[in-house]
């Protein structure tokens, strides 16, 4: 499995903080593009962090077993 | 890497703050502190005011890099010590949500270190703000970069 969680005004939007999908072997620009199209999500709204570190290439990134995916929408803390 | 509390339940009160203080008299290398307090305004946007901010955030992350961004202020500093906390939930307007507290042997040194502290937690550290109006409504608070 691995757990994708939704955070701010995404999980929000999603109406969910956290969901497990069974392991496929995508890559993490794929995933997120599936996530897209379910959600109906804007790019432009938020970050992708992949096991607690901010990815900013997607595209050569595999998923493996048991990874923590977190979409972010923009930082407010201070 | 060792993890630090960080993440206060509520707002952080003049209490916390002054005994956070007190708790550095006994270390007698030290000759200056310097304190940042984040207070939540009452913003008016389109005639209506914030009347509290909740805080969320991803907590395993952003406790690891609060860990990473203290070491490197530790590299790039002479720091005695470096206590930083913010609040989750729902802090009011006025209330205080961040409370970063360094000290030093010299003055120097605490003013830039508080700096780039409060800098790059604002930027890096996922934390989420939604504003509340005081009519219940609310929208998603953006740090301007």
């Amino acid at each position: 499995m691995i757990t994708i969680k939704y955070f701010g005004m995404l999980a929000e939007h999603t109406q969910c903080s956290e969901e497990q999908l069974e392991f496929k072997p995508l890559t993490l620009s794929e995933l997120v593009q599936d996530l897209k199209v379910k959600y109906q999500l804007n790019p432009a709204s938020f970050h992708v962090a992949l096991n607690h570190k901010l990815v900013q290439d997607c595209e050569d990134i595999t998923l493996q077993l048991q990874d923590e995916i977190a979409l972010l929408p923009p930082f407010a803390g201070g | 890497m060792k993890k630090k509390t960080v993440f206060i339940e509520g707002a952080i009160s003049p209490n916390f703050i002054s005994e956070s203080i007190a708790k550095h008299q006994s270390k007698h290398t030290i000759g200056g502190h310097n304190i940042f307090l984040g207070q939540v305004r009452a913003d008016v946007i389109d005639a209506k005011t914030v009347a509290a901010i909740d805080f969320t955030a991803y907590e395993d992350m952003a406790l690891e890099q609060i860990a990473e961004i203290r070491e490197k202020a530790f590299e790039t500093y002479d720091l005695t010590c470096m206590h930083i906390y913010h609040s989750l939930g729902k802090i009011k307007a006025g209330e205080i949500c961040f409370f970063v507290f360094v000290s030093s042997k010299h003055s120097k040194e605490v003013y830039a270190a508080t700096e780039y502290l409060v800098n790059t937690i604002k930027k890096n550290v996922p934390i989420f703000g939604k504003e509340i109006f005081e009519d219940d409504t609310h929208q998603w608070k953006t740090n301007i970069k």
